[in-house]
């Protein structure tokens, strides 16, 4: 081979993915240095989408942040509120009726169906397949219905309260609920043969993109990403808050670290959440929604919390210290999705660059939660 | 060599498995609704931009500033005035920032008096930023004379 053609063998390019890309879903770029069709390096350049959260968290009382809260990882965001919610609780010493708890995590898992659907469709659109998508959006916006029901918004809910929830659920949403658990269930079988038997998705999905428990022990990646590499992790079951304990339901775990291993974890996740909704509203209990006597300017006792919920994405933990006064004096946010982006620049060297995209989709990315 | 096949015989099976799906679909229901012809009812909780609420023709608002502290976008001004021979303070302008109100209903929670309450309006369009930074929520209810 001659010199000329080393160089040229040798000679790399950059390709800039995104800011504005389909397959990002959102403002995220990412630089890559590529060696024909195979990627050599892949940097991550995020914050398009920073708007001052933790800041702002810290600028305005706790009451006023909730509306934030929903604006970070805005497809699931009712577990962003969740965690805030419980976070003040804590700090602020207010116990929240039973009847709240059972709504918040009805809705909430309501939440992570909608988030698991809404990611199943697009990640099958990363990979070229575009019909799925429909019917997933047919069965979430049924999800949306019922929330907009309930919280009166179809995405930024603000639905939590200190003290509990601000609207009580009626029967028409409990039995909207109910049908709408067994609709989707018998829906099951349908992905199942659209998408999981596919050759095609199977073709792009297994074997490809493996993301080894230690790369996401050493990255901090949680939720459907560490589970699909073997690692039993989910908060709900490690440190349980809310009315968790009382339900029965199962952690899915897939060892296989690959594309495939985290759609099944989804794809299993969506119908133990549905069985979390049945048991609780089974066991929902009558009473008030709000605790009583939660004061309207709230001013936590000196002192820091730190909370964590499961969200659709992982582990969503967020931190507030309070000096007593009506503003958070620090509040930090943990967002799952940029400790899962963080091992994309990894994971995707020496990758294809199609096969690369297919693992950044099913890292379930939400790039307004990554930047915040 | 035989998995080349099998490979193509799967193939086969699994577009014939999706264009069942798809077949079978096109007898269900639409899911849809020709918009804009025809619109979605929104339900009693959706959260619109705020209204005022009237009673006896007057807005039922005492002017007690709660909305407008309770705003986190401080999107909220109003203003009011004690008029002679009533026995409350009476709302002389109160204006809506729609451009930076994040429809969250914190103000309409904050009101003790019931006199907030959400438009069902959701397809608010303008060609100009200037009809959505002061909208006079007063003159909607009716001037308040």
């Amino acid at each position: 081979m001659s010199t000329d053609a080393q160089a040229i063998h040798h000679e790399s390019f950059i390709v800039n993915l995104g800011p504005q890309h389909p397959a990002t879903h959102g403002v995220l770029r990412i630089k890559l240095t590529m060696d024909g069709e195979y990627i050599l390096d892949a940097e991550p350049i995020i914050g398009y989408g920073h708007r001052m959260h933790e800041k702002m968290g810290e600028n305005r009382a706790y009451a006023k942040f909730l509306p934030n809260t929903g604006r970070m990882d805005y497809v699931a965001a009712l577990f962003n509120g969740h965690g805030y919610v419980c976070a003040v609780e804590r700090l602020a010493g207010l116990t929240v009726p039973e009847r709240a708890e059972y709504i918040r995590v009805i809705t909430c898992e309501l939440n992570r169906v909608a988030s698991h659907l809404l990611w199943l469709g697009a990640f099958l659109v990363d990979l070229g397949g575009f019909t799925p998508l429909l019917y997933c959006f047919d069965d979430r916006e049924k999800i949306l219905d019922l929330l907009e029901s309930v919280t009166g918004a179809r995405l930024t809910f603000c639905y939590f309260r200190f003290g509990g929830v601000c609207n009580d659920i009626d029967d028409t949403f409990v039995n909207g609920t109910r049908d709408f658990v067994k609709l989707l269930r018998s829906r099951m079988p349908l992905y199942h043969d659209f998408v999981s038997t596919n050759i095609i998705f199977r073709k792009r999905c297994e074997g490809i993109g493996l993301l080894s428990a230690d790369t996401c022990r050493r990255y901090g990646a949680t939720g459907p990403v560490l589970r699909g590499s073997g690692v039993a992790y989910d908060v709900r079951k490690q440190e349980p808050y809310s009315i968790y304990p009382k339900l029965d339901f199962k952690i899915p775990v897939y060892p296989e670290c690959d594309c495939m291993a985290r759609y099944r974890v989804r794809v299993d996740e969506i119908v133990e959440s549905l069985r979390i909704i049945e048991q609780a509203l089974d066991q929902l209990p009558a009473g008030p929604v709000m605790a009583p006597k939660v004061p309207k300017i709230l001013k936590p006792a000196k002192g820091d919390c730190y909370f964590n919920v499961e969200s659709a994405r992982g582990s969503f933990g967020i931190r507030i210290v309070s000096d007593g006064s009506e503003n958070a004096y620090r509040l930090k946010l943990r967002s799952p999705c940029f400790s899962n982006m963080s091992l994309f620049q990894e994971a995707s060297r020496g990758m294809l660059l199609a096969d690369a995209l297919a693992l950044l989709g099913s890292l379930d990315l939400v790039i307004p939660d990554m930047d915040r | 060599m035989i998995n080349y096949f099998k490979e193509i015989i799967l193939g086969l099976r699994t577009l014939a498995i999706g264009m069942r799906i798809t077949f079978v679909r096109m007898f269900h229901h639409r899911v849809t609704l020709d918009y804009p012809h025809k619109t979605v009812t929104m339900t009693p909780r959706f959260r619109g931009h705020v209204i005022l609420k009237v009673a006896d023709a007057k807005p039922k608002c005492i002017v007690c500033m709660a909305c407008q502290r309770a705003c986190p976008s401080g999107c909220i001004k109003l203003d009011g005035e004690k008029r002679e021979g009533a026995a409350r303070k009476s709302l002389t302008s109160y204006t809506l920032n729609f451009t930076t109100c994040s429809l969250c209903g914190l103000c309409v929670e904050s009101c003790a008096f019931d006199a907030l309450e959400f438009s069902k309006k959701y397809n608010l369009t303008s060609m100009h930023k200037e009809d959505y930074q002061a909208i006079d929520l007063l003159q909607q209810a009716g001037g308040g004379k």
